[in-house]
């Protein structure tokens, strides 16, 4: 059982890593333009947005 | 539109929606709704032609919020250059009319933050109470057994406690007012769930059930995060909508400098400069000047009235035909606006007291699970259980009773609903509005603007010659006059080529004149104007146009006039809709401002039998009332600010998105497009709706039915409890989303 002592751990670290992956996109702004996001990668020019400040 | 006055205590600061980016540099932020933003190809122009105009540091479009956010230098642009370089572009730009850092914005992510928190909360708490339960069954440790229990509690306290907090203090509020809400047993369940498997947990024994509790709160707040969302996109919708219509003004200062200002920063006092077809910001009178009103959206009148000094004007109006200056009374008490957010207040505090169909389902059902949950508690005590088998059972009884199902089954509905009336153009803006919907039986329209596109038309163009007509759009081209728009329009769609009038003369309240170079004037305008004083002689006059303006053409001094008819043309699907309507079983009304025969003609042609003309704002609630009584409930369909209090008073209300800002307030929703249609749709949505959300309770209630007496002969833990009821979730769901996809009729 001794696996057990570090199994644990990692199962909730990675667990809130994702969870703190989540709160900070979503404190980003990364979930505000849902329709949008998915034309934005079809941009070719970056030049356009590149100097927003998000 | 441009409406000066709030009907809250407090004014809205010009500065409302900008802060300042960066605290170094003198930088402001502004949000604008952007009203054709609809493809990713829109979202790119509108950043490029802002990067390329002065004083622009940065520019985020966001395409399903429709709207766009620019960071300025303030020395070197302005919200209103930004407006008009986006104009340039070709896209209809407008300042919010709210701040848009809003309570709807931060109410989502607060949601979708607690959301994320229960998921993984719950997802590893299930990781141990899985192992835990299997171990039951094979060697597991009791140390370890205890060690996972340890685990959980610390997983899971700290999360019920973040997570929960939207029911704990919904429950909290509904107990405090001596009422009983669907939250009241969800919490009640969550914390009994919570403190007995703590009790446990340090007594180091099996019954611990942290997962079902943790997963509880983790789908409950699913369905809450959907109602919301979906709430408050509609809800920026609207404010986009209501952003768009608000204008400038420019205010004349005492030392004969002027400036621009948004609408809603004007103060009572100041002096307004209206230009010659600009809609008047605020309420006052005139102090020069002298020009046609078109005040459509207030009365409902299709033809301008002529202003004078002296007179009053209100907001919300139009100043045809020549510049005049205004001093705003926006204070003052005496004003229509005030008359009308007098009437709106009293209709809304009337209608205040609808019970909402979840809320009348908890006031039977909480009681009814609480009892049972105490009577299973008390029964395996008296029957000499011990006093832990008997809470555990107690706990699923409630578990499995009251949370899900029942709390799904009408924000479930709601939300495929609104989202389906979303994709037809019309959004919901008040939240019990589909269930008001639903009950109505007769239907109330407004006659001009809303049966009627509120713009006149040109009815006997087969009667004048095309030279005439070119001549007369000619004459007509600089006028903002709706009659002389309609000659333009009438001219264009027949094809004719003609070039505007230099040194047209506007004579506010009778008409146009110009000399041409052979000395001879042409005049368009009123029948004294054009010396038809016996309009009979006139070439091509009928007498079928009551609800008809005439305007005259004289091509020479002397010669014989020429008619032009008019008639405020209705939308296309009218008579239609009214017809499908009262096929339906809907006793249809026409509840109108406007003048006697104006309204008689639109009802004929609309097929409604029953009208009712020249009804002032407090005529129209009164008309109302008289339909209550009757036992009807009515839908009011209006768009002028003479209909706001009518539309507040009405058991549901609908308005065109032409309509006035406080009119789209009142209602319980917006139609956008030109059609009629979509309040049929809408009705029949509502109506769907209602059926699914009974139909939700009645699955809900067999679910229950076969549970609760296996839940209370204890045959049930609380972890199945916690499974049955997320299946039970989803087939409420499931059952709900149905309606996006439905053929519906009425």
């Amino acid at each position: 059982m001794t696996a057990l002592a570090w199994l644990i751990p990692a199962a909730l670290f990675l667990g809130l890593i994702g969870l703190a992956g989540f709160l900070w996109a979503l404190k980003s702004g990364q979930f505000e333009d849902l329709d949008g996001a998915a034309y934005r990668i079809l941009e070719d020019d970056d030049e356009s947005t590149s100097n927003d400040k998000r | 539109m441009a409406l000066a006055v709030d009907f809250d205590t407090q004014r809205i600061a010009p500065q409302a929606s900008r802060k300042v980016a960066q605290p170094g540099e003198a930088q402001e932020h502004v949000v604008l709704a952007v009203e054709n933003l609809n493809c990713g190809g829109c979202m790119r122009k509108i950043e490029r032609s802002l990067h390329e105009a002065p004083g622009i540091a940065s520019v985020r479009a966001n395409l399903s919020a429709k709207r766009v956010s620019v960071t300025f230098d303030p020395q070197t642009t302005g919200t209103e250059a930004i407006i008009s370089t986006l104009a340039g572009a070709g896209f209809r730009a407008a300042d919010l009319a709210v701040s848009p850092a809003s309570e709807t914005i931060s109410a989502d992510r607060d949601l979708l933050r607690r959301l994320a928190v229960a998921g993984f909360a719950a997802a590893n708490i299930m990781l141990l109470s899985v192992s835990v339960w299997a171990g039951l069954a094979s060697d597991m440790d009791p140390e370890i057994q205890s060690l996972f229990h340890w685990l959980s509690a610390l997983i899971a306290l700290p999360a019920i406690a973040y997570a929960g907090q939207p029911f704990f203090r919904s429950a909290l509020t509904a107990l405090n007012a001596w009422r009983l809400n669907m939250d009241v047993p969800i919490s009640l369940a969550l914390l009994l769930a919570t403190g007995m498997s703590l009790a446990q947990t340090i007594r180091g024994t099996e019954q611990v059930y942290f997962d079902a509790g943790v997963s509880l709160v983790f789908f409950l707040l699913i369905g809450r995060y959907l109602d919301q969302s979906l709430r408050s996109r509609a809800k920026g919708a609207a404010q986009n909508l209501l952003g768009l219509k608000s204008g400038w003004a420019t205010v004349l200062n005492d030392d004969g400098t002027s400036e621009r200002l948004p609408a809603r920063a004007l103060l009572a006092g100041m002096r307004i400069l209206v230009p010659a077809g600009e809609r008047i910001a605020v309420d006052g009178r005139i102090v020069s000047g002298t020009t046609d009103i078109d005040e459509q959206l207030i009365t409902g009148e299709t033809l301008p009235r002529t202003a004078r000094p002296g007179d009053t004007v209100y907001a919300g109006t139009t100043a045809l035909t020549a510049p005049v200056e205004v001093e705003a009374t926006a204070a003052d008490d005496a004003t229509l606006i005030a008359e009308i957010a007098r009437l709106m207040e009293t209709a809304e505090q009337n209608k205040g007291r609808y019970v909402r169909l979840a809320d009348k389902a908890a006031a039977l059902y909480a009681p009814v699970v609480h009892a049972l949950g105490l009577a299973t508690f008390l029964g395996w005590v008296l029957l000499g259980a011990s006093w832990e088998t008997a809470l555990t059972t107690a706990i699923s009884v409630l578990i499995i009773t009251c949370p899900c199902a029942l709390a799904l089954a009408v924000p479930a509905v709601q939300v495929a609903a609104t989202s389906r009336l979303f994709k037809h153009g019309v959004i919901m803006t008040a939240s019990d509005g589909l269930e008001r919907l639903a009950e109505v039986d007769t239907i109330v329209f407004d006659k001009t603007g809303t049966l009627t596109l509120g713009e006149p038309e040109l009815t006997n163009a087969t009667d004048i010659p095309d030279s005439t007509l070119a001549a007369a759009a000619a004459l007509a081209m600089t006028s903002r006059h709706p009659y002389a728009q309609a000659v333009v329009r009438a001219a264009r769609n027949r094809g004719l080529e003609f070039q505007p009038l230099s040194d047209v003369n506007e004579t506010p309240g009778a008409g146009l004149s110009h000399s041409g170079e052979n000395g001879l004037e042409v005049r368009l305008g009123s029948a004294e104007w054009c010396g038809a004083a016996n309009p009979a002689v006139a070439i091509g006059t009928d007498s079928t146009g009551d609800n008809a303006a005439s305007l005259y053409y004289l091509p020479a001094p002397g010669s014989s006039p020429v008619a032009f008819q008019f008639i405020d043309a209705m939308r296309a699907d009218a008579a239609e809709t009214i017809a499908l309507a009262r096929t339906a079983g809907f006793q249809v009304t026409l509840l109108s401002g406007d003048r006697v025969k104006a309204v008689k003609q639109t009802a004929t042609a609309a097929g409604i039998e029953d009208w009712l003309a020249a009804r002032r704002p407090h005529e129209k609630i009164a008309e109302l009332d008289r339909l209550k009584a009757a036992g009807h409930r009515a839908l009011m369909v209006g768009d002028g600010l003479n209909d706001a209090p009518a539309l507040a008073a009405a058991h549901a209300s609908l308005s065109p998105a032409s309509a006035a800002e406080v009119s789209q307030i009142a209602s319980d929703g917006i139609i956008q497009g030109s059609r009629l249609a979509p309040i049929i749709e809408t009705i029949a949505v509502a109506r769907r709706a209602r059926r699914m959300s009974l139909e939700n309770f009645a699955i809900a209630a067999a679910y229950n039915a076969i549970c609760i007496p296996l839940a209370m002969l204890g045959f049930v833990t609380p972890l199945i409890a916690a499974i049955a009821m997320s299946a039970s979730s989803i087939i409420v769901t499931a059952n709900a989303l149905r309606l996006t996809t439905a053929k519906l009729k009425l």
